[in-house]
């Protein structure tokens, strides 16, 4: 099919669970590829994005190098979407907001018990941390969000077959309830 | 220590619903909770220190770290900005040298912000261990300063820093004449308890805190109750920023306002009454109860009122700084000794309200009116006002005008004679009903005062045109944000998203899509909220939205999105940790700058 709907993924700071939970739409993965190609995504290894119509973003925003990324994503990507409890709130990284920095950092690299060699890390071509983990709509403008932790198999489908068959895409209430 | 919180225990007779008075004492007395207090009194009044942990974190008046000696607490409503707050809060925090929010290092003056002290009209206004002051300016402020880095206690300062006046303009019905102690019960008891309900409900009388619940119906309900034992509560935790007429009420009209309680009491058959008494007005404490030893010898209160039977009597709590307890429920289970969380409603407090039993929770205003009525019938009341608003209103009125103060109206009165009373001009617009009220533009000056128009507790604050509204929004979405108890997740988290919101688009970070995240999130806090004080966080902004959105639209970028929070600097510690500078260890606030 000469225009399929190109899909870009990516996982910042977050742990991949969410993109296992979307690996869960089993074999309807066949039926998602015969209208869909994967542009940069951990499913590709693709480095970078091209003009893609959907982007989905897992995690939050921990480091310069997730500003950079998220911002790709976003110059790429007519719709952005974000992923996951971690990439509406942060999330379990952000549990590290109410701990200065500076300790998180004494303590993995200077003053832990067992570290060896103590120096905080420098090297340019290692991100900064910023100081707090960030829900990415903080950083840049999200269309749509899916919560979740992670999202089940049934919410990407739902909602990535509401976009792609041109309709407001909605939720039920039995997909997004946790009791 | 020990010896110290056994003797208020003992005196409190042990009842956990005294904590709260309890611990005013304590945190008075050390200047914070301390931990061994806590165990001690878990043991003493047999509660779980969890309990007693979780009423010190929710009361802002409390503090489970060592606060100053000396408790400087500065009023942040918008009527102290107005009157140049900020550039005195920093210039005291020079004098003392202690920043705002911390304690000198010496222990001896702590500094920070507090919510409106009610003292609107003679601002700029704070307190001082827990104690009023009023009218505060640099040469005010060089004396406090004086004073304390001295260590002069604070019952031997000089009595005009303390000056709090009434500054009535304008009486009318009620303000124009007190009655005459027991007057009102004299009447009643005469007249007949049941007729006395009767002219009540013949008045049209409606509480006076802004609901409007017909008293009369409301008493008839609690005295219907199967329970008998029944409470009265007026409700004093006048916290609504740009209110301070229950202030007046009860430093010149308590006499009246007691005997309100209770003819209350007579009616619905209580035998015990509380004042709820907001901290802030600490000062009026030693008056108050002095009137009800007064009352107590004169037969107005006590065993067999008037001989004509009726035991009743009022005790008086103070609160501790939280704006949710005049919500009633909250304000009940406040009472009780506990956190002000409101309580699902229904049941409502004439069912089931202090412990469980029938309770009516009335304003000061309302029961001063009732007295009134009492004494002069129902018609006296009714012949005035709209066929909805009977009676009259008494506003408390601030900001930008020659005379703030306290005006007595009959329902009805428009926006623009109080505005010509009380000598204001230039007006850009009035907030009526205090935050969580309405914000009507000088277009809207013909409007009238009433339940069928604009519903009021009593809040009128002006703002003439070189004011910005913005800058009331901001301090109106902080002010909620700290209030909010806590305990439901679209008004915890909701007004404090607000509150952020707000500031991103003050600061000037926002761009269109904001504007549109910010409608959502008002409809989205109003609609879930649990009680009143979520359902009206968002009114200053949908208010001042729907009338000046081109001034929103002005704050805006032409951008489609930037963050709200620096994002260099988020990095900055990092940057310095990493001893790096290069390119890579910097980020542009927006793409367009150098990416």
């Amino acid at each position: 099919m000469a225009n399929k709907i190109r899909v870009a993924t990516t996982s910042l700071a977050g742990c991949f669970g969410c993109h296992m939970s979307f690996l869960d739409i089993d074999e309807r993965m066949l039926q998602l590829v015969e209208v869909v190609e994967f542009d940069r995504s951990p499913l590709t290894d693709i480095e970078h994005c091209t003009n893609c119509d959907i982007g989905l973003i897992e995690g939050g925003v921990c480091n310069s190098e997730n500003v950079h990324v998220l911002r790709e994503f976003r110059n790429n990507c007519k719709i952005l979407v974000a992923v996951g409890a971690c990439a509406i709130n942060g999330g379990l990284p952000a549990m590290r907001n109410h701990i200065p920095l500076e300790e998180c950092l004494n303590e993995a690299y200077l003053d832990g018990i067992g570290v060896e060699n103590p120096q905080i890390p420098s090297d340019i071509e290692l991100p900064l941390l910023l100081n707090q983990v960030r829900p990415i709509h903080e950083v840049v403008k999200i269309d749509y969000f899916l919560p979740g932790c992670p999202p089940s198999a049934d919410v990407f489908w739902k909602f990535l077959t509401d976009l792609i068959e041109g309709r407001e895409p909605s939720l039920p209430y039995e997909l997004v309830h946790y009791d | 220590m020990r010896q110290f919180i056994q003797g208020i225990a003992e005196n409190s007779h042990y009842q956990a619903t005294h904590l709260l008075q309890i611990l005013r004492q304590i945190q008075s007395r050390y200047h914070y909770i301390p931990k061994a207090a806590i165990e001690q009194l878990s043991g003493l009044l047999n509660i779980p220190r969890t309990q007693i942990i979780s009423v010190v974190e929710f009361y802002s008046f409390f503090h489970l770290a060592p606060r100053g000696q000396y408790e400087l607490l500065i009023s942040d409503s918008i009527t102290d900005h107005m009157l140049g707050k900020k550039s005195l809060l920093d210039y005291l925090a020079k004098k003392l040298d202690v920043a705002v929010g911390e304690v000198r290092e010496d222990g001896v003056v702590s500094l920070d912000n507090t919510s409106c002290t009610g003292m609107c009209d003679q601002g700029p206004a704070g307190l001082v261990n827990g104690h009023a002051l009023t009218r505060l300016d640099r040469s005010g402020i060089d004396k406090i300063a004086e004073l304390i880095n001295q260590q002069k206690p604070v019952d031997e300062w000089p009595v005009e820093l303390f000056q709090v006046d009434d500054n009535i303009y304008k009486s009318g019905l009620l303000l124009n004449q007190q009655i005459e102690q027991g007057a009102a019960l004299r009447s009643a008891f005469k007249r007949g308890i049941k007729e006395t309900l009767k002219e009540i409900d013949y008045s049209g009388l409606r509480g006076r805190g802004g609901a409007g619940f017909k008293t009369a119906i409301k008493w008839q309900f609690c005295s219907e109750e199967q329970q008998t034992e029944r409470y009265v509560v007026c409700n004093a935790d006048e916290g609504e920023p740009g209110t301070f007429k229950d202030r007046v009420l009860l430093n010149s009209y308590a006499h009246q306002v007691f005997e309100g309680m209770t003819v209350c009491a007579a009616i619905i058959g209580a035998k015990q009454g509380f004042l709820y008494l907001r901290g802030e007005y600490l000062h009026l404490y030693d008056k108050l109860q002095s009137i009800l030893d007064q009352r107590r010898q004169n037969g107005l209160l006590g065993i067999n009122i008037l001989g004509a039977g009726l035991d009743f009597d009022i005790e008086i709590c103070l609160g501790a700084g939280a704006y949710i307890c005049g919500e009633e429920s909250a304000l009940i289970e406040s009472l009780e000794g506990k956190a002000g969380i409101p309580r699902n409603r229904p049941p409502y407090p004439v069912t089931q309200g202090y412990l469980g039993k029938p309770t009516v929770v009335n304003n000061v205003e309302t029961f001063l009116a009732a007295a009134g009525i009492a004494v002069n019938g129902g018609d006296w009341f009714a012949s005035i006002g709209t066929e909805k608003s009977k009676g009259t209103k008494i506003l408390s009125i601030s900001g930008d005008c020659v005379r703030p103060g306290i005006y007595e109206y009959p329902f009805g009165v428009t926006v623009q004679t109080i505005l010509n009373d009380c000598g204001a001009d230039d007006v850009l617009g009035v907030q009526i009903g205090g935050p969580s009220g309405t914000f009507i533009s000088n277009q809207e000056f013909d409007r009238k005062l009433a339940f069928e128009d604009l519903a009021t507790g009593g809040s009128f604050i002006i703002f003439n045109s070189s004011r910005n509204i913005l800058d009331m929004v901001h301090n109106f979405a902080h002010f909620f944000a700290h209030e909010s108890c806590g305990f439901c997740t679209p008004c915890r988290v909701g007004t404090a998203l607000l509150k952020k919101q707000i500031d991103k688009i003050v600061d000037g970070h926002g761009s269109a899509g904001d504007i549109v995240a910010l409608e959502e999130l008002c409809q989205l806090v109003k609609s879930y909220s649990h009680c009143g004080l979520g359902q009206t966080a968002a009114n200053p902004i949908l208010t001042t939205l729907e009338r000046y959105p081109d001034l929103y639209q002005s704050r805006l970028k032409e951008i489609s999105f930037e963050p709200g929070f620096d994002l260099d600097g988020a990095l900055e510690t990092a940057r310095r940790m990493a001893n790096r500078d290069d390119a890579g260890a910097h980020l542009a606030q927006t793409e367009n700058e150098h990416e």
